[in-house]
């Protein structure tokens, strides 16, 4: 059984605190207002993807939005929730438990997932900012990676983010300005950093036979991976994501494809070293050489890497980030993404990650 | 006997499975490999760092004992080292989190 995406909504991201069933029922509600012929009956299963320690939240949000589904959870991964999400909720489709399943991802921008506390081997280290400059600093010392290639990261993500009207900051940044902003470690600035903040976004999956009632246009997803290699971050090789080169395998295996023929993705650009190793470790480009990738791209106004701005540019709500990169993609590839358009999008690419990447989740998609 | 009393006492130690001898590493009750009881014992040492950087002023870095057991710490005396340095474990202790802190061996 073959699945689609026949509905999706992201709401403004912000660095307010609105109640988690606020954000929850808000996607919920814009979804239904996107999708033609959707009705509450009809939904098998909600699934809700957050880090929120509020408990039975998928069936208090069906309560709130009038759903009575067979199927209602939460799915928590950190960062990675929203993709694993949408995995399960392909997989109650595919199964034929389900023939339309909801997913709604939430996060508060004051959240308890921003620091893993059981990974003892961060020791006192416990901030991300800790992975983030290992990585950063590994990077730089085996491939030359300069400072000035990691601001482009930055400058390019806030660039596209100006176009996406639910990024929570569009404003514009010099690579002067990025590499002037505050320096956190010796080898992160503060704009090198994506940001937690409140924001929610949904995505509704469908059996195919039942995706044209819903859309005109419905997107695919014909490639699936996931790796865990481990919760702590020192098990990592700090110049490679295991986890999302092994998943990266397994969907274009999947979806039969090649690196090379994905025409728009949206990657986990947690800090802007994460990006340079993600499109390197998803085979977009050569190792060492994403720094190369990220000019060119700034340079020519090429909008085919995190049109809507990535996590840097975007914001990062954890629970809904995985799920606002689907939707993005599924934008792209029905040709509705105005200015963030990439011209004759057909093949997508998410990957979004947890915890220094010790899990990934890669997904193609296609139109 | 834990990791965590251990560290508070000044002492490093790793648990190793009292079956298949594996050691286990990040801290656990049982055997990651085949689920048998773990015995704490110190860590090896010297330590070999993997890589560098700091913050406000304060160097730190990951170090790796026995090929397995990775952990972040400081760097003593704020002198930058090399990867690839051996370190020894200066001190260790834990509140709320593991402080470890390294000097080259």
């Amino acid at each position: 059984m073959n699945v689609a995406i026949a509905g999706y909504s992201t709401t403004k991201f912000t660095l307010g605190q609105p109640s988690i069933e606020n954000l929850l029922v808000s996607a919920t509600k814009e979804l239904f207002q996107n999708t033609k012929n959707l009705s509450q009956k009809d939904i098998d299963a909600v699934l809700v993807s957050t880090n929120n320690n509020k408990k039975y939240l998928a069936p208090i949000l069906s309560e709130l939005t009038g759903i009575t589904p067979k199927i209602a959870q939460s799915i928590e991964n950190m960062c990675n929730s929203g993709a694993n999400s949408i995995v399960s909720g392909y997989s109650y489709i595919a199964s034929e438990m389900a023939d339309i399943v909801l997913v709604v991802g939430a996060e508060q921008a004051e959240n308890s997932a921003q620091v893993l506390d059981w990974d003892v081997s961060r020791g006192e280290f416990t901030h991300p900012i800790f992975w983030g400059t290992m990585f950063t600093k590994a990077h730089k010392r085996k491939f030359g990676t300069t400072e000035e290639e990691l601001a482009y990261v930055s400058a390019l993500n806030h660039k596209n983010a100006q176009d996406n009207p639910a990024a929570y900051n569009t404003k514009a940044y010099t690579i002067e300005d990025i590499m002037n902003s505050k320096r956190l470690t010796e080898d992160l600035k503060l704009l090198d950093c994506s940001r937690s903040c409140s924001g929610s976004s949904a995505v509704l999956l469908v059996s195919e036979n039942l995706a044209k009632k819903y859309t005109d246009s419905p997107v695919f997803i014909s490639g699936i991976g996931q790796k865990t290699t481990s919760a702590s971050f020192t098990k990592n090789d700090l110049t490679r994501l295991d986890s999302t080169i092994d998943a990266a395998n397994q969907a274009y295996s999947m979806a039969r494809i090649k690196a090379d023929q994905v025409d728009v993705a949206e990657v986990h650009d947690a800090f802007s070293i994460c990006e340079l190793m993600i499109l390197e470790d998803l085979g977009l480009v050569s190792k060492g050489n994403a720094g190369k990738l990220v000019l060119e791209l700034y340079k020519t106004n090429d909008k085919k890497i995190n049109p809507r701005g990535g996590l840097i540019g975007s914001g990062h709500p954890l629970g809904a980030t995985g799920i606002a990169q689907i939707a993005e993609i599924a934008s792209q590839l029905q040709g509705m993404s105005a200015k963030r358009q990439v011209k004759n999008a057909k093949i997508g690419l998410v990957q979004n990650m947890s915890a220094a990447a010790t899990s990934s989740t890669v997904l193609v998609m296609r139109n | 006997m834990s990791f965590e009393s251990e560290l508070r006492q000044g002492r490093f130690t790793v648990g190793e499975c009292e079956k298949c001898h594996k050691t286990s590493w990040p801290p656990s009750e049982f055997c990651s490999n085949c689920f048998g009881n773990l015995k704490y014992r110190p860590v090896k040492e010297p330590g070999i760092l993997l890589e560098c950087s700091s913050k406000d002023g304060t160097i730190f870095g990951i170090v790796k004992f026995e090929d397995s057991i990775k952990i972040i710490g400081t760097i003593n005396g704020n002198v930058e080292q090399k990867p690839g340095q051996m370190m020894r474990v200066a001190s260790c202790d834990f509140d709320k989190s593991p402080k470890f802190t390294f000097t080259k061996s």
